[in-house]
């Protein structure tokens, strides 16, 4: 299959995905929410995330294996840890990533979401550009 | 009378763990839990599109989703009502967090959903990641709390 074929795909099932936690749930599908949600509220009304955070991790093994996805190359320990760190506060902040402003907020035509797409990929599209040309 | 609410528990709980199999399954085959794509479409000069596909058939999907299933007077399937975002304003934490978001996004590769798609199979860094991915949230939100939260 074309890779820009399998591209495709996988964005329908995700869209999917986010349809039917929506129509059957009623709560947009924006993974650092879920995640950070779940963190932050253990009550019972947070049981939903941690279903789908089972889901998510699970599944993302059992399709890796299926798939035979390779294992991407080890990176120094500072750098994902930094980036991890940016990447929990920034979305926390901004109220989404790329699936809650990316997927859903663009579906709803929301504002905010565009604004915060534009303003990622533009910090993002920067960093790489850094990190690969000016400091090697 | 039984509520919506009642019916929630074990439907409305696989239903979530169902959306998250098939949200890792569309990522997975996309290859957007490989980080080398991502930041290969994050590069200018030798740019990789696939994000742009992926992105842009996700976005179709819940563009008709969300015009359809939130209509007027429709409630969801397991609960009472639809939980939207209600703020409209261009703010500063909106594009301050956005902007960091990207950095972080940029220098791993990895955003949430991909990096806790990839946490049994992606070795030690995406676990290192993923700690500091709950340490930010959490500093997040214990700088917003002791701001005295708007």
């Amino acid at each position: 299959m074309h890779p820009y074929l399998q591209a495709a795909l996988g964005g329908i099932l995700i869209g999917l995905a986010s349809w039917v936690l929506f129509a059957g749930l009623g709560r947009v599908l924006g993974i650092s929410g879920i995640a950070s949600e779940a963190l932050a509220d253990r009550s019972r009304s947070s049981a939903w995330r941690w279903a789908f955070l089972l889901g998510l991790i699970g599944g993302g093994a059992l399709f890796s294996a299926w798939l035979g996805t390779p294992m991407p190359a080890a990176r120094p320990a500072w750098l994902v840890m930094v980036a991890g760190l940016l990447v929990g506060f920034g979305t926390v902040l901004g109220s989404g990533c790329t699936s809650g402003h990316g997927v859903c907020g663009l579906g709803r035509r929301s504002v905010r979401s565009l604004v915060a797409v534009c303003t990622f990929m533009a910090t993002g599209f920067a960093t790489v550009f850094i990190a690969t040309y000016a400091m090697n | 009378m039984t509520t919506k609410k009642s019916k929630f528990h074990i439907p409305g709980l696989l239903l979530a763990w169902g959306t998250g199999v098939v949200f890792a399954a569309g990522l997975v085959l996309s290859g957007m839990t490989q980080p080398a794509r991502v930041i290969g479409f994050l590069n200018v000069k030798q740019w990789d599109p696939t994000l742009l596909f992926v992105m842009g058939a996700a976005v179709m999907v819940t563009l008709v989703a969300f015009a359809v299933s939130a209509r007027q007077g429709r409630t969801p399937w397991f609960t009472e009502r639809f939980v939207l975002p209600t703020r409209t304003a261009i703010d500063r934490p909106l594009v301050l967090g956005a902007a960091i978001f990207g950095v972080g996004w940029g220098l791993a590769g990895y955003c949430p959903g991909p990096a806790l798609a990839s946490a049994l199979v992606g070795g030690i860094d995406v676990l290192l990641f993923l700690i500091a991915m709950a340490a930010g949230m959490g500093l997040a939100k214990w700088l917003h709390r002791s701001s005295g939260a708007r």
